[in-house]
Order: C-alpha cells, then sequence, then structure tokens
C-alpha cells in the first residue's frame, strides 16, 4: 500500500467559526489525503495529544478570533516537548499579514488568507511532505 | 536493522505514544519494517478483550464509545480506541470525524484514540486494525474498542473480530421488516437502542427483543436490548455489566478460545487477498493488455472468463 498523507485540521480557542476548517478538510480528502477533524474549541493539548496519536504529517490551524500570537506559540511548544516538532504545521483564517513574520519565526511553515484556492494548499502540503 | 525493530518493540512496550503511533502508520502503509516488528508481536503478545461498536451512520456509535470509555476510566482500566471511518471510492481520500465526539477523553494519558481509514477494504474492517489490537495490547491497553464505519446491512467483519460486539441502533432506523431482513441485526452481542429520548424508542426495543428470542437453546447467549441516552450519559452502566457479562459467558463455555481463533482465520484470509491482489491482480491492471481485452469484450469478440484464463491462469 502507498504511503498517504494524513493532515490534522484543528479549531484552536473559543472560536465557533468552522465553515473554513471544513472547507478545507473536504478539499484535502478530495484530493486524496486522510484528514482528522476534530471540532471546535480545540486546546494546544487537545491538538497536540491528537497529532502524536494519528501520526499526521502536517496539523492545519483555522482560527478567526485573533487569539493566534497567544495560542500558536503555546501548540508549537508542545509539539516540541512531544518530540513532534517535525510535523509541519500551516495555519488559515483571519490572521493580519503583520502578524506572518512573527508566525513564520515560530515555525509556522505558511499562512493561508481567505480566498486561498484549496488547489494551492493541496500542491503546499504534498511539497512539504515528499 | 533488526536491531531498530527490538528498540521500536521494547519502545511500544513502554507506552511510548509517539512509537505506537509511528508502529501503526507502518502498518497502515504496509512497510518493510512493519513486517518485521508484526512477526515479533503475533509471536509474543495476546490481545487484550475487544469490544466491537457498530451500527448506522449518526446512531451515537462515538458518544456511547466515550461514555463507556469513562465508566472504565473510573476504575482505571487503560483503553484503545480504533475508530475507522470509511476511504472515499474516487479520491482515495477519507474524513475521519470521530474524535469529534471523544473530546472529554482526549487528553487523557489512559486512552489512546487512533482513527483509519478502511482504505478500500469492504467490510470495514483492513487487516491493519487487528495489528493495531495488537500494538495497543503489547502497549499494555486492557480493553480495545473498534468503532465501526457506519454500517448498512451484511457488513459483518467486525463480528470475526470482536470478543463482544454491540449493535447501536436509533428508534428511527426502521420498521421490524427492516430489522427481519438478514445482516447486522443477528451480529450483536448486546443490542441498544439509542437516543432513548425520542419517539418510538420502546417500539423499537420491543422489535429487536422480538427478533433476538427467536434463538433458542441451552446455552445460548440471549443479547440483552438496551435502551441509552448517550448524550445524557442514561444507560451506559447497563452496557457496561453485559460486556461483563459476555465476557464471562465466553470464558465459561470455552467460547473466548474459538473467537480468538476465528479472528486468526479471518485475518489469514484478508492477509493472503492482500498478497493475492499486489502480486496478481495490480500487475495485470497495469498491463496494456489488460484495457485492450476490455475492448474486445466490448465489441464481443471475448469474453471475461477465457480472458482471465488468459491473464491469471496461463
Amino acid at each position: 500500500m502507498e504511503k498517504k498523507i494524513k493532515v490534522l485540521i484543528a479549531k484552536p480557542g473559543l472560536d465557533g467559526h468552522d465553515r473554513g476548517a471544513k472547507v478545507i478538510a473536504r478539499g484535502l480528502k478530495e484530493a486524496g489525503m486522510e484528514v482528522v477533524y476534530t471540532g471546535l474549541r480545540q486546546t494546544p493539548e487537545q491538538i497536540v495529544r491528537s497529532a502524536v496519536q494519528e501520526d499526521v504529517d502536517v496539523i492545519g490551524l483555522s482560527i478567526l478570533s485573533g487569539a493566534h500570537t497567544y495560542l500558536f506559540p503555546e501548540i508549537m511548544k508542545r509539539l516540541k516537548d512531544a518530540n513532534r516538532d517535525d510535523i509541519a504545521v500551516i495555519a488559515g483564517g483571519i490572521i493580519p499579514e503583520d502578524d506572518h513574520t512573527e508566525l513564520k519565526e515560530l515555525g509556522i511553515k505558511a499562512v493561508f488568507q481567505p480566498g486561498t484556492p484549496i488547489s494551492d494548499i493541496v500542491d503546499f502540503i504534498k511539497n512539504e511532505v515528499n | 536493522m533488526d536491531k531498530d525493530i527490538d528498540k521500536l518493540y521494547k519502545e511500544i512496550k513502554k507506552g511510548n505514544e509517539n512509537k505506537i503511533a509511528k508502529a501503526i502508520s507502518m502498518v497502515e502503509d504496509g512497510t518493510k519494517n512493519a513486517l518485521k516488528l508484526m512477526e515479533k508481536v503475533y509471536k509474543n503478545v495476546e490481545p487484550s478483550y475487544m469490544v466491537g461498536i457498530s451500527g448506522p451512520p449518526g446512531s451515537g456509535k462515538s458518544t456511547l464509545t466515550q461514555r463507556i470509555v469513562q465508566l472504565w476510566r473510573k476504575d482505571d482500566i487503560k483503553v484503545g480506541i480504533i475508530a475507522i471511518d470509511p476511504t472515499s471510492h474516487f479520491s482515495g481520500g477519507a474524513l475521519l470525524g470521530d474524535r469529534i465526539r471523544m473530546n472529554e477523553i482526549a487528553t487523557d494519558h489512559g486512552v489512546f484514540i487512533r482513527s483509519m481509514a478502511t482504505r478500500g477494504s469492504m467490510g470495514g474492517l483492513n487487516s491493519s486494525i487487528y495489528d493495531t489490537v495488537l500494538l495497543f495490547s503489547l502497549a499494555g491497553y486492557d480493553y480495545i474498542i473498534i468503532e465501526t464505519v457506519g454500517v448498512g446491512q451484511n457488513e459483518i467483519d467486525i463480528v470475526k473480530l470482536a470478543d463482544t460486539t454491540i449493535f447501536v441502533t436509533v428508534p428511527e432506523a426502521g420498521d421490524e421488516i427492516q430489522a427481519y431482513k438478514a445482516g447486522l441485526m443477528e451480529v450483536g452481542d448486546i443490542f441498544v437502542v439509542n437516543k432513548s429520548d425520542r419517539p418510538n424508542s420502546q417500539q423499537m426495543v420491543l422489535t429487536i427483543e422480538q427478533l433476538v428470542s427467536f434463538k433458542e437453546g441451552k446455552d445460548i447467549w440471549k443479547p440483552p436490548v438496551l435502551s441509552t441516552n448517550a448524550l445524557r450519559n442514561e444507560g451506559v452502566k447497563d452496557i457496561n455489566k453485559w460486556i461483563n457479562k459476555h465476557h464471562t459467558y465466553l470464558k465459561d463455555n470455552n467460547l473466548l478460545q474459538k473467537s480468538r481463533k476465528n479472528v486468526i482465520k479471518a485475518q489469514m484470509i484478508n492477509l493472503m487477498e492482500k498478497t493475492l491482489n499486489e502480486k496478481y491482480i495490480k500487475p495485470v491492471l497495469k498491463d496494456k493488455k489488460f484495457e485492450k481485452y476490455i475492448d474486445l469484450i466490448y465489441e464481443k469478440k471475448e469474453d471475461p472468463y477465457t480472458v482471465i484464463k488468459k491473464l491469471l491462469l496461463s
């Protein structure tokens, strides 16, 4: 059997907007990936634990609450503590461009803005994993 | 190389989550190292008690799983969960969403949840599922729950695998004729009518009770029909009580041994089919001749039976 790309789509923090996350999850599934979706209001601990147990290649964080500079560092720290900072982390949602550099410095591989074609994200993930 | 396998085996035994997760991926992808690891696992590991949870989509399998696990955790029982969702026949991808209903146990260190895609197996159970059961057993999980895809009729592989199979349904699942049809209704050791607050819930319980009452004979297991509300955590203790009763029944009648042998048999058949597929069928599909034969059959110059003889049996 060939190796499948496995992705965790997670919604950190108190943010009830999940349409974007669901669209991405479906899009990646249509592109042949195995997508774990964990639902709304996830803590950094839940996200990292799920990523470890599921052994995903990529974590996609969807956030529209504005708390990304608070939550993402915690997620990245916990991934490191779990010895899984090899997992590629990407982000999407409403994230002001002013914050992109800060997030990239944290180790977030890419920040996708609203309106990004799903095929761009698919290509990015495929590139990142292979 | 073999030293690495030994090390991996030891780390899994210690309960190292990263390594357990990696080993499951290896098994899913069928890597060479996975075969070496499983060689050792099959010869050394006794499978933990397996509980299968099956039933139509949306009947509450994941929510019930979470509730049962929460109950077990009070007694410090460690649980491995395999949550299976279907692979798309078109894209080969899968959306694995069972974790959404298990958030309350997601950070418990005595629980390991692994979502799995069916990856093309028809009955909803592929060979890597039993291998994962063994890996969880090696890692010290006392109970293993296998939550199947939302099944329809006739997909009964779960029965061959689990020691106790729970069939979950809902009041709206159909009239008694639906229930009488052969298939899944015949395979539960415990029946659960979930969402007990919905209309006609007691009627559904009665329907299944009538169906089950046809089972007759001495020492025959008569499945209970339970009514639950997983969201409100009602009736879950009953399920646990009946799982224990069924476990005792299997032990007292020496059936556990038989069921474990059946598992091995099913796994053998599974793996043989997989091997034959990889070795014989896949190469044929890649062969250009194959497409030509399809054309010939379409043009009525050939027939499938003769072509198969030429392709596979000559």
